[in-house]
Order: structure tokens, then C-alpha cells, then sequence
């Protein structure tokens, strides 16, 4: 079982090659190729788990819950599987698109780290690594925000770093916190004894300490400022990445904790979820109505989108659990997608103002296909991933009479579809502002499609052959909604 | 002991909050060393302090209900270590920005928050 510590010792490794050899070359190949041994790894851990099972492993041969357990079951591998995919994708971006005053090496040095916290935040099984992996994420990404050294950057790199290390500390407080009361650290432990506790009450100091840190992380709403402040700062690759990889996170451990161990005071909780999610959706779609720049529309449309997926685990069936899983995994492909566009379509026009550009129709109608897959993917439009990942979360409000929550979703369908065809209209349709340059005139080759054409057809295939995905998050779903499976998996002693 | 660690806890809290909420960008950094220092703290106390016992044993040694809780102890090393990293990297970066702006005033960071 020991494939199961690949995600981790992968980029581990390759980031300590590209300290070691800081060849330019070098790092042009190693970049995509590294991410792509992830991709397959994360693949054939995912492929294992539907056929034996609940993977895990126990670090060091301390028996579990003593030590550390890595534990791989159907959301954690495909979660695995997608932020491999966009790592992949964003190699390929940085190798065209990353400016010449950033190293390569470097670049991907953080890049390697960055995902070695996404990975080991996706599969760890004990709280206390879990803040380990966050701080590993954290750090490679204030480095990487910062990279360019640009006063902006440097501005958003403090505001970004301000609010993130204070959601870490409140992690470490609700971390111990939760220690002192159980006396124990794994997950799974965790579940076995939060079960059947009859004071269960005294566990929100922790669980509101939890649930404000990873709130942090994932952007809900009182607590999103530091992201639209941030994002648009850096280069686009990093934007790019940062707008696939890192707030999905903060979702998933939200996802996991509030399904496994956090679920006394249920009605209290899933109240608090629903009206987040409510407000978090509303004002990030009215922000990104006001802008004009695409990558600050983008940036307040992730707050949006983060409001879905909180509004699955806050409905609490299997059916909205499993639509909130597939939202996520939609949604890293789709935003990953509309952010590469913009960085595309910057590097043809030379700017991110809308105002300044258009007549990118006649221009190069490749892209315009290539963008208007992702944002209507965004915007839930049959037959791409978001319709149906939409469609279930709508089900399953209504099914379970969560009315208001689930109108709420429907009407920020619409601000999403106007901001998504305000850029279409501004930056495709309009004709070039008269007095404006053409901006630099790139003729852009293949290469600097291929990562749009990954993402956007992946986004397709997830709406054509939904019917997989779907079966595939509905077990993921039935198994955070009964989590007796992971228990018994993790906490059954295992010869080693 | 405990209560006097908790209240220094909360007092720490207190004098991290008010110096965060300052305008200079170094006392912004010492608010985080102080509320680093207080998390850290709060960690070291979740399982309670044990007077005079030592937290690992050997074979000889019979009476185990009385030992220090082990864990905390090695959470709150990883985690300080973790702070130590995160207030260098944040002293470096306000290096920085002094170095491109010359301010260390947090109300000029306005800049990628308004309209363009």
C-alpha cells in the first residue's frame, strides 16, 4: 500500500531536484512531465480505490490512531486526480506564458511544493499533519504570489498573507482545543468517538474554530476579502493556479470534517452552512457585476461559485453531498479554464480591461470556442459539467424543502451568465475601441492552446458522459454521508 | 499553574488583536508573534500540565498515569517552528515592500482593492 505516499514523495522529490539543479531547460521538461507522473499516479490510486476499497496507510508502523495515517477513498482520490489534471495544465501555461523575470526553476520549485500540501491535505487522516500541509501550501503560495516583486504584488501578497496566517493560527487553536477534549488527533478516531458523545455541544468552541479557519481558506462570505485583493496581482499562470487549486481546499476539508466528525448540533450547524453559502454566492456574483477586469470578474466569481459547494454540505443529503463533490471538481476545471482565457486573450490584446479590447471574434475564433466552454460550464449551461453538478444541488434543495437556498442558487445562475457574457460581449463580440492599439499582435500557436483545449474538453466530456461522474460522486457522497466505511478502514489494526 | 498559563493565553490574545489592528506594518508582524506565541501556548496547555513527570519512559518504569501527555509537547515544537518560518518570511516581505515604496503605513495598501 505504500503507492499511497506517491502524491507526496513525487513533488517532494522533483522540488528538491529543481533546487539542486536550477537549469532553465531542465525545469521546461520537468515541469509538465513531473505533474504528469502525478496525473497518472493520482489516476491509478484512484482506479485502486474503486476496486479494493478505502486505501490507507500507516506512516512510520505506528498503528493507527497513533500515528499518522494517509487514507485514500473516493472524494480524496478524485480530488487527487483533478488538481493533478490542473497542475498539468498550468505547466504547460507556465512553460508559454510565465514572464521572463520569473525563473523557471524557481517557479516550479513552489510549484512542486505548492502541490505537495494540496496532495497531502487531500490525503491525510490525522488533523494536526493536516496543518502541517496547509502551512507547506500557504508558504509556497506567498512566495509564489510575491514572485513577480511588483509593488501591486507585493501589496496583495500581505493582504493574501495577513488573513490566510490568521486562519492558520485559529486552525492550531481549534486544533488543540479539540485534542484537550478527545485526546486524539485522527480523523477517524475522531469520528468513532464524536458518534456517540452525548455532550456534543462542547464541541462547537472547536468546531467554530475550524469552521472560521477554513472558511478563511476556502473564501465564504464575511471572511473572502483577502482573495479579490490578491488574485488579480500576480501573473496569470499563478492566478491560474491559485484559482484552481488552493480555496477547493479550504472546501474540502470543510466538506470533510463537517461529514465525518463535526455533525452533533446538526441543526444549528447546516443553518449556519446554508446562510453562508446564501450570502457568499449573492455577493460575490454582485461584486463581479461592477468590474471591468476580467481577472477581478474571475476572482469574485470564485467567491460565487465556493457558496454552491457550501450550500451541498449544508443541505446534508447524499444526493446534495455528491452534488457539492461534483460542483468542486467542475468548477477547478472550468475556473482553471476561463482564467487561462483571460491570461490568453491579455497576451494577444497586451491588457485585462474589457473596456480596451474587442473584436476577439473575428480575430481568432478558436479562443472565442475555447472561452465560451468554460464560462458556460460556469454558467450551467446543458451539455457541460456545471449543468448537471448544478442540477443536483438544485434537486436536492428541493427535495429536502430547502426552498430559499435553492432560489437563491437559480437567481445567481443569472448574475454568473452576465458577467460571463459581458466578457464574452466586451472582449469577442464588440469591435476594437476606435484610438486603441491591437495590442502586440502575438500570433499564438498551438501550444498556447493546448492547456484551454485540455480543460475545456475535459470540461465536455464531464457533461457528455455525466452519467459516470455521476455514479462515481454519488458513492463518494453515500460514503461522507455514512462514514462507518472510513472508520472501520482506517482504525482496523493492519498487518503491515 | 493552568489558570495563570490561561489568562497569559487570553492577555496575549488581547495585546496580538490590538496590535494588528495598528497601522504600522511591523506592529501588524509583532501582532502576529504575539498571537502565534498564545496558539502555541494554548496548544502546550489542551492536555493539561503534569508537575515533575517525564513524558516518555522507559522499560523500568511501572506507574504510567502519571506522565506528561507527549503530544502536545511535540505539536507545539512543530508548530512554533512553523511560526518561526511564517514571521521570517513576512519580516522579509515587508523588507521588501519598504524597499519598493518607502512606506510602512498599512492605509497606502489600497491600491488593489479600488477601482482602477
Amino acid at each position: 500500500m505504500n503507492s499511497i505516499a506517491l502524491p507526496l514523495l513525487l513533488p517532494f522529490a522533483i522540488a528538491i531536484g529543481l533546487l539542486l539543479v536550477r537549469s532553465a531547460v531542465m525545469s521546461r521538461w520537468v515541469g509538465p512531465l513531473g505533474s504528469l507522473a502525478m496525473l497518472v499516479v493520482a489516476v491509478y490510486l484512484n482506479f485502486k480505490v474503486q476496486q479494493d476499497g478505502i486505501l490507507t496507510l500507516n506512516t512510520g508502523g505506528w498503528i493507527a490512531p497513533f500515528g499518522i495515517a494517509l487514507v485514500v477513498d473516493y472524494l480524496s482520490s478524485l480530488m487527487l486526480v483533478v488538481s493533478s489534471l490542473i497542475a498539468f495544465v498550468i505547466a504547460l501555461f507556465a512553460n508559454r506564458n510565465l514572464p521572463d523575470d520569473i525563473p523557471l526553476s524557481r517557479f516550479y520549485f513552489f510549484f512542486f511544493t505548492l502541490n505537495m500540501g494540496v496532495n497531502g491535505a487531500f490525503i491525510t487522516g490525522d488533523v494536526f499533519n493536516l496543518y502541517v500541509w496547509f502551512e507547506v501550501m500557504l508558504i509556497s503560495s506567498f512566495v509564489l504570489i510575491t514572485l513577480g516583486k511588483k509593488k501591486a504584488q507585493l501589496e496583495g501578497g500581505i493582504k493574501y498573507l495577513a488573513l490566510n496566517i490568521m486562519g492558520s493560527m485559529l486552525f492550531l487553536a481549534g486544533l488543540g482545543l479539540l485534542y484537550g477534549k478527545t485526546g486524539t488527533l485522527n480523523m477517524a478516531h475522531l469520528a468513532g468517538i464524536l458518534k456517540n458523545d452525548h455532550q456534543a455541544i462542547l464541541m462547537n468552541p472547536s468546531s467554530v474554530l475550524f469552521f472560521v479557519a477554513f472558511g478563511i481558506k476556502a473564501a465564504v462570505f464575511p471572511l473572502y476579502f483577502w482573495l479579490p485583493s490578491s488574485y488579480h496581482t500576480p501573473d496569470i499562470t499563478i492566478s491560474s493556479l491559485f484559482a484552481g487549486l488552493l480555496t477547493k481546499v479550504g472546501v474540502y476539508t470543510l466538506i470533510r470534517f463537517f461529514t465525518l466528525f463535526f455533525v452533533q448540533d446538526q441543526v444549528f450547524w447546516h443553518n449556519l452552512l446554508l446562510i453562508v453559502a446564501g450570502l457568499t454566492m449573492v455577493t460575490g456574483g454582485m461584486a463581479a457585476a461592477t468590474y471591468y477586469d476580467t481577472r477581478r470578474i474571475l476572482s469574485y466569481h470564485i467567491i460565487s461559485q465556493i457558496g454552491y459547494m457550501i450550500m451541498g454540505l449544508g443541505i446534508f443529503t447524499p444526493l446534495a453531498i455528491a452534488g457539492a463533490v461534483f460542483f468542486t471538481i467542475h468548477n477547478m476545471i472550468a475556473k482553471t479554464g476561463t482564467f487561462i482565457a483571460a491570461g490568453l486573450i491579455a497576451k494577444i490584446k497586451g491588457t485585462y480591461e474589457l473596456k480596451e479590447v474587442g473584436g476577439l471574434y473575428r480575430q481568432n475564433p478558436l479562443l472565442a470556442v475555447l472561452f465560451i466552454i468554460p464560462a458556460f460550464a460556469l454558467a450551467g449551461f446543458p451539455p457541460i459539467s456545471g449543468f448537471f453538478a448544478k442540477f443536483m444541488l438544485l434537486k436536492a434543495g428541493v427535495d429536502s424543502g430547502q426552498y430559499l437556498i435553492t432560489a437563491i442558487a437559480l437567481i445567481t445562475g443569472f448574475f454568473t451568465l452576465y458577467s460571463m457574457i459581458k466578457i464574452w460581449n466586451e472582449a469577442f463580440l464588440k469591435k476594437q475601441p476606435e484610438g486603441r492599439e491591437t495590442g502586440p499582435g502575438v500570433k499564438l500557436q498551438f501550444a498556447d492552446y493546448a492547456p484551454l483545449v485540455i480543460l475545456a474538453g475535459a470540461s465536455l466530456l464531464m457533461g457528455i458522459f455525466a452519467a459516470p461522474v455521476f455514479d462515481y460522486v454519488m458513492q463518494a457522497g453515500d460514503q461522507l454521508f455514512e462514514p462507518s466505511a472510513y472508520i472501520n478502514a482506517v482504525l482496523t489494526p493492519q498487518l503491515p | 499553574m493552568e489558570i495563570l498559563l490561561a489568562v497569559i493565553v487570553g492577555v496575549l490574545y488581547a495585546a496580538g488583536v490590538y496590535m494588528l489592528l495598528r497601522r504600522s506594518i511591523v506592529k501588524f508582524i509583532i501582532g502576529i508573534i504575539f498571537m502565534s506565541n498564545a496558539t502555541n501556548l494554548l496548544v502546550f496547555l489542551s492536555a493539561g500540565l503534569v508537575q515533575g513527570s517525564p513524558a516518555f519512559v522507559n522499560d523500568t518504569t511501572v506507574d504510567t498515569a502519571h506522565l506528561a501527555d507527549p503530544t502536545p509537547q511535540a505539536l507545539v515544537l512543530t508548530a512554533i517552528v512553523i511560526g518561526l518560518g511564517m514571521v521570517v518570511f513576512i519580516l522579509a516581505l515587508k523588507y521588501k515592500y519598504f524597499e519598493i515604496t518607502g512606506t510602512d503605513d498599512l492605509d497606502q495598501l489600497k491600491q488593489t482593492d479600488t477601482h482602477p
